[in-house]
């Protein structure tokens, strides 16, 4: 790592820290922020009860709205960019994406496998009584 | 008054366990009495139980793991001697006693031994191998110390105090249910886990943050020691794998005291989670074990050779690729339980890439060593043991990742014997070399070499003569677990088996005797230099046993293997005469936050075992109130002024140099 990346690293900025900038700018971060999360919220409600558009795609529409509010909540709330200052917050969302992945994908393949192997719980007690 | 708490909780028409329990108090009373009586309390406390100095925090990590090691494996001997006499018998051990053996020694094993001698290694060692005062969150270190004590003492209540589970050491509904325990020995289990992994997760946030953000000047992540990468890996690993522990032992708690139904049979459970959830965190706590065994290996393979690590790079990719793929193999300990080929084999092809960058450390070890003038220390031969030890451990351990295989071999003693030859060849062999190699570091004088050598020499046959057999009997069809069995074959391999655990306690007893004979003759082993071994890195450049602050001035670091070429730098130019810059010095206040915490943490656990609620809620309060008070301090800091810190450094300086002109002349 060259002196520049050494000099990046020493002002690397937890989640929560203020860099620059005044109260004013902070806080209409955090306007635009709950602006946007409270408008995402409300579409997702608005979707699940309309029938405007086509029904099989509102479970898609939903999860592409809840995936948007993760978004607004990582960079208005968390602060998390792509700058320089940024690259632990960015390293550690990803890792911590990637084994939310491997364990919550990975418990819902194992268990449906075992039931399609296998006949569930509860039939099998009844099958016993 | 007192929930389910009586009278018959203690186990007085039990001899075995009131004669064991009597023994452990009194030696616990006279230690004591004797701490009082000779006035050392203060000191103690001032030093030692409030310090949030890192150093004393890893010593203690350490000195828990080496008693608890005891009790362990005192479990471990009567498991071996009730399975050689119980042929066609019952033997001495009654099965509730023998099941609660077998539990007991595996959690303490893992939990208590393990976990706090590789917790108390890296916090004593990564601050100053990383140049810097202290870690990332002192007082947190010391809270996160104390809770895992607080594990370990109700783990050990349960011996005097009503019972442990008798489950196995990962308590599997629905046996560990309401219905099939009802007594206490699960919630025993339970609450010393959720409080100790409590502590668990506390440092290793501690240890992760401590490397990312704690370096000294010129410390970029391609040029610190190995055992900084294993310890930033393992943490990472703690920071991700713990808290799936807590929520799985949360749900089954919820199932035993609130009647859901996570793990029931009944009512929509499934006990299958159980397995996939403990397992999902199990496997990553594997690793979270031996990457810093991993880690402590290069160090001294490095050091003991006299050559930098050889693949430095390959090291840390390797090591980095054991983090991410440990959280891709969980399915490998329940092959047998129904899923499809699938799936399986999937997993089972996982498990076997993961011995790749295992294989890429060995070689990287053996390689380090090709070539190196290598100088046959205790720390080096627990390494090159452990090489050998562990590459075989590795080798069954590909052998039960194909699922046909483990089909025939799943819950035999093949599996047991698989996983002490990783763990005892891996861990312990790793913990113990690094216990040889740093306590010159951290007391100031080294250990006994010839009662060492003799100690490894009995750990390493112990351990074969002991667990070769195991594979044997796997062989043979014996599951593990059994109290009592009527097939001759058995026999021999198990009386075998038995002597190797007595070889293995005369290994304990030498280990013992180092320690007491060391200290006895600590004048002839004092360490003045600061650097016994010839060390590469930096915790040997300063002195030993370290100050407080651990460096006077922050070194300069200009590549790997740091203090190596510094040593290079002086013998070309001479040693520097330059008046240092001293500056003042803040260090953190000693704080007893943490062991007030503990001992809070102490009353609601044992409260909540035995259902006595308003002591659970005056726990909760007092450690609520702890760390309130802890918030609301006012000084949290000293200045150790730059006089006294000059004053200090002159005369180890004086000392190094003095004995260098000497090594000279």
């Amino acid at each position: 790592m060259s002196d520049q990346a050494l000099e990046q690293h020493r002002i690397d900025l937890a989640p929560g820290d203020e860099g620059e900038g005044g109260v004013g700018l902070r806080v209409l971060g955090y306007v635009t922020g709950l602006g946007l999360a409270l408008l995402l919220t409300a579409t997702s409600f608005f979707v699940a009860g309309t029938d405007l558009v086509w029904q099989p795609s509102i479970p898609v529409a939903i999860i592409v709205l809840a995936i948007a509010q993760m978004g607004v909540h990582l960079v208005f709330f968390l602060h998390i960019t792509t700058g320089p200052d940024n690259t632990n917050n960015v390293m550690a969302l990803a890792f911590g994406v990637l084994i939310v992945f491997l364990v919550i994908g990975g418990s819902l393949w194992i268990m449906a496998n075992l039931n399609q192997n296998m006949m569930p719980m509860d039939q099998i007690m009844q099958m016993q009584r | 008054m007192f929930g389910k708490l009586n009278w018959s909780a203690i186990p007085i028409d039990q001899p075995i366990p009131m004669i064991a329990s009597g023994v452990v108090a009194l030696v616990i009373l006279g230690v004591l009495a004797w701490v009082v009586l000779a006035g050392h309390l203060p000191y103690l406390w001032r030093e030692w139980i409030t310090s949030v100095d890192h150093k004393r925090i890893g010593v203690m990590y350490t000195l828990l793991a080496m008693v608890m090691l005891l009790r362990g494996f005192s479990d471990a001997l009567m498991m071996r001697s009730q399975q050689a006499v119980a042929f066609q018998s019952q033997g001495y051990l009654p099965p509730e006693h023998y099941n609660q053996i077998f539990s007991a020694h595996g959690t303490i094993m893992i939990f208590f031994v393990a976990m706090p001698f590789v917790i108390g290694l890296m916090n004593l060692v990564v601050p100053l191998q990383l140049g810097v005062r202290d870690v990332a969150f002192p007082t947190l270190n010391s809270v996160g110390f104390w809770l895992t004590a607080t594990g370990a003492l109700l783990v050990n209540i349960s011996l005097v105090v009503g019972e442990f589970a008798r489950t196995g050491w990962l308590p599997y509904p629905p046996l560990s249910g309401l219905t099939y325990s009802p007594g206490v020995g699960v919630d025993y289990y339970l609450w010393a886990l959720q409080i100790s992994g409590v502590g668990t997760l506390v440092a290793g946030i501690n240890l992760v943050t401590t490397v990312l953000k704690l370096r000294t000047r010129g410390m970029t992540y391609l040029r610190m020691p190995m055992f900084c990468w294993t310890t930033l890996a393992s943490s990472l690993l703690i920071v991700a794998a713990f808290p799936i522990l807590t929520a799985t032992l949360a749900m089954l708690i919820l199932d035993r005291y609130f009647g859901f139904h996570f793990f029931t049979n009944e009512a929509g459970g499934n006990v299958m989670m159980f397995m996939n959830l403990i397992w999902a965190w199990g496997h990553p706590e594997v690793y979270i074990l031996v990457l810093p065994a991993f880690g402590i290996f290069s160090e001294v393979v490095s050091t003991f050779s006299g050559k930098p690590l050889f693949g430095y790079r390959s090291m840390v990719l390797a090591t980095m690729a054991i983090c991410v793929i440990s959280f891709m193999v969980w399915l490998h300990h329940f092959f047998t339980m129904g899923a499809g080929p699938y799936v399986n084999a999937i997993f089972g092809i996982a498990s076997m890439i993961i011995a790749v960058p295992t294989g890429v450390k060995i070689y990287n070890w053996l390689f380090t060593m090709y070539g190196g003038r290598v100088r046959f220390d205790t720390p080096m031969l627990w390494a090159i043991g452990f090489m050998v030890t562990f590459i075989l451990g590795g080798l069954t351990g590909v052998l039960v990742a194909v699922p046909p295989a483990d089909f025939l071999l799943h819950n035999s003693l093949f599996l047991v014997a698989h996983f002490h030859n990783v763990i005892i060849g891996g861990v312990l062999f790793g913990a113990f070399a690094g216990y040889a190699y740093w306590f010159p570091k951290a007391f100031g004088f080294r250990l006994h070499e010839g009662l060492g050598k003799a100690a490894f020499w009995c750990w390493l046959i112990g351990f074969y003569v002991a667990f070769m057999p195991l594979y044997a009997l796997g062989f043979l069809g014996m599951t593990r677990r059994m109290q009592h069995y009527d097939v001759p074959e058995w026999r021999p391999w198990l009386l075998i088996a038995g002597v190797g655990a007595v070889i293995i306690l005369i290994g304990i007893i030498f280990q013992i005797m180092q320690l007491t004979v060391s200290i006895h003759r600590r004048e002839e082993l004092r360490d003045r230099t600061g650097d016994p071994w010839d060390g590469r890195s930096l915790e040997w450049a300063t002195a030993s046993p370290p100050p407080v602050f651990n460096f006077a001035i922050p070194p300069d670091v200009t590549g790997e293997d740091a203090y190596w070429s510094l040593k290079a730098h002086a013998k070309q130019q001479g040693l520097e005469k330059r008046e240092l810059d001293y500056k003042d010095i803040e260090m953190p206040r000693n704080s007893p936050t943490g062991f007030v915490c503990a001992f809070f943490a102490t009353i609601m656990g044992f409260a909540l075992i035995w259902h006595i609620w308003w002591m659970v809620a005056a726990g909760v309060i007092g450690a609520f109130a702890t760390f309130v008070a802890f918030a609301w301090r006012d000084h949290d800091e000293y200045v150790i002024a730059a006089k006294e810190v000059a004053r200090i450094d002159r005369a180890n300086i004086e000392e190094r140099r003095a004995l260098t002109s000497l090594a000279g002349a």
